[in-house]
């Protein structure tokens, strides 16, 4: 069978948990062979987590030499690894960085590229969600190695132990890689609650808070969700740019989604429209949003939110 | 100094996205517009312009890839104040995917020769896979600056403010480079009456595939290396229950939904 390359996405050798969901789905292509870029030292333990979710083969890649650039030199380690391994696909986690390496890979493998699939099937062919949710596209790659960006949520990792044979891969990085020179990096400091674009549940406020988010961080913390927010709320300063949901930042689809004084305009519903389920609470009953939704409560989030909170909180306890 | 902003032409972002029979994406039958994000990227090409040490001497060049009516694309940000446009058009190049329009954009950039700045925004509005900018980046050989949520230069030394998944940072590059922005990166600028009527007279050029040295055969949607195999339309959403609160009734309609739907 095939080797299937999935791209370990790891925050100091902490394994994310799309990177088991590309696991799982690569056990459906081929044999998973994960790939880890990072610290030597943190290689034993990325590998360890990734055979539990069916990694065969480990390739480790020493980054200290590479670590200081942006992007351009990932891809050429894959592209390198690629020229070894003759993978069935490449699977890569659909976020910024991801999609931006499966870019550039795609024009040195002169590989097809799929972004942002919601699912894949042996083939592979993809299933992507597009024009804010409004259609479903099943595609394949048909020239080269498949390169896929696979979003958060496609598939339920499964455990089941692989081998994990750890190989050591020594990539020569050319200097045309090493251009844009990562000069500083300051990591988001964690909120506590779930990530965005991996949490089951979703509590965001807009403009409608007034600034104020204490009600929609109650509420999100009785459900155990995380908390989003509208681009009216991000700009006007009460939460950082990254809560923003929408066109322009966070593409999330989870389980239950809740927006908290958001109208709904088409660029906010472009991150959201997939979830599963979706309520809202406005205090105008002709807000777009309620076209949205599967439940929704016309009042004043300020009173509505924590009230629900208290509620949630005494019904679980 | 030589500054290229790459404008893309697509559908009115509220109007519905539909696809044609051989599916692609219909881009004649809906109004068109510059691309909304494209315009942070226009507005990022002029500062940089604007704060170069002889303005005068820098040029900024919208350059667009697409049908006829993508010359709307030009023609907007020729009024924001770009200085030329230049548009490819060629029946080859409809149903490109990024990896063919990269292409065609990287052999039009060579073409204008001597880029020292390729400015892109973020992503299309129009389902942008937000992998173009890398893709120049790659083919060009220049340095990738891209999500720049803040851009500052020092002559030909540029640093980014990238908005990363689990990080800020900064990015360093020096010499001709390719950046992309954000939304966050500053408000576009809305052209006036007397840029409106002054950008009906900037040179615009219009080349075909021919022009810019690029096979018909390489583009379009017979040599996409992805492949559709089939478009379903997402059945509409059901309209759901509302309720309106009243002393608290709310909070516990809605503590019942969501113990219905076994969130608690
Ligand atoms: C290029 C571009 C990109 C964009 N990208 C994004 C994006 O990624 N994400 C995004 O969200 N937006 C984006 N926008 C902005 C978008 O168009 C809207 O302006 C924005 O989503 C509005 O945010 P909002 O719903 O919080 O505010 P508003 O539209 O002002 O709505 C506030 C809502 O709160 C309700 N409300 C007020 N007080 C209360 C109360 N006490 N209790 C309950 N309800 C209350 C009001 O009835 C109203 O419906 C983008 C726009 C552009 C042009
Ligand atoms: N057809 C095109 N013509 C000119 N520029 C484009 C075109 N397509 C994409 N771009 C540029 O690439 C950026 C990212 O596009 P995309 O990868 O399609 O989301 C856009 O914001 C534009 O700056």
């Amino acid at each position: 069978m095939s080797e299937v390359l999935v791209l370990i996405d790891h925050v100091d050798g902490a394994v994310k948990k799309p990177t088991f969901e590309l696991l799982t789905i690569a056990k459906r292509l081929g044999e998973p062979s994960a790939v880890f870029i990072g610290a030597a030292d943190k290689a034993a333990g990325a590998a360890e987590a990734v055979a539990k979710y069916g990694a065969e083969k480990v390739y480790t890649v020493d980054d200290a030499e590479i670590a200081g650039f942006l992007v351009a030199p990932k891809a050429e380690v894959l592209q390198q690894l690629a020229g070894q391994a003759s993978p069935a696909a490449i699977l890569i986690s659909s976020n910024i960085e991801g999609k931006e390496i499966a870019a550039r890979l795609a024009v040195k493998l002169e590989s097809g590229l799929i972004t942002d699939a919601v699912d894949v099937q042996a083939g592979p062919v993809t299933t992507q969600s597009v024009f804010a949710g409004s259609y479903t596209v099943q595609a394949k790659v048909t020239q080269g190695t498949p390169i896929i960006t696979v979003k958060p949520n496609a598939a339920a990792p499964e455990e089941s132990a692989g081998a994990g044979a750890v190989e050591a891969f020594a990539a020569t990085v050319s200097e045309s890689a090493k251009k844009a020179r990562i000069t500083k990096s300051e990591p988001r400091v964690s909120s506590g609650r779930p990530e965005l674009t991996e949490a089951a549940i979703i509590v965001s406020g807009g403009r409608g808070t007034g600034g104020n988010f204490e009600p929609v961080d109650a509420l999100a913390d009785s459900l155990g969700a995380a908390v989003g927010a509208s681009r009216a709320a991000v700009d006007s300063g009460w939460v950082p740019h990254a809560f923003q949901i929408g066109q322009t930042g966070k593409v999330v689809s989870p389980q239950l989604y809740i927006a908290a004084g958001i109208s709904g305009a088409i660029q906010h519903r472009a991150g959201m429209q997939t979830s599963k389920t979706i309520v809202a609470v406005n205090k105008d009953e002709e807000a777009p949003i309620f076209e949205l939704v599967d439940f929704g409560v016309v009042g004043d989030l300020h009173s509505v939110l924590p009230a629900a909170a208290a509620e949630i909180t005494q019904r679980k306890a | 100094m030589k500054i290229v902003v790459c404008v893309k032409y697509v559908p009115d972002a509220t109007a519905d996205q539909q696809f044609e029979s051989d599916n692609t994406v219909n881009r004649v039958a809906v109004a068109g517009e510059l691309s909304g994000l494209d315009e942070y990227a226009v507005e990022q090409a002029l500062q940089l312009k604007e704060n170069a040490e002889d303005p005068e001497s820098v040029t900024v060049t919208a350059l667009t890839v697409g049908p006829e009516d993508a010359a709307t694309a030009v023609t907007k940000a020729l009024q924001m104040g770009a200085d030329d446009g230049a548009q490819v058009v060629d029946d080859a190049i409809a149903g490109s995917d990024a990896l063919a329009t990269s292409k065609v954009l990287a052999a039009a950039i060579n073409k204008i020769g001597d880029v020292d700045i390729v400015v892109c925004g973020m992503a299309s509005t129009d389902g942008g896979m937000g992998v173009l900018p890398a893709m120049l980046a790659e083919r060009l050989d220049l340095p990738q600056m891209t999500y720049g949520s803040l851009v500052q230069n020092k002559g030909t030394e540029f640093r980014v403010k990238r908005d990363g998944d689990t990080a800020t940072e900064v990015i360093g590059a020096s010499g001709s480079v390719v950046i992309a922005v954000t939304d966050q990166s500053g408000e576009p600028r809305i052209g006036g009456f007397k840029q409106i009527v002054a950008a009906k007279k900037k040179p615009r050029e219009v080349w075909s595939l021919a022009d810019i040295g690029v096979d018909a055969g390489e583009v379009g949607l017979s040599a996409a290396w992805t492949a559709v195999e089939s478009v379903e339309a997402r059945p509409p959403r059901t309209a759901g229950e509302i309720v309106t609160d009243e002393g608290g009734s709310g909070a516990k309609a809605l503590a019942d939904f969501l113990a219905s739907k076994k969130f608690i």
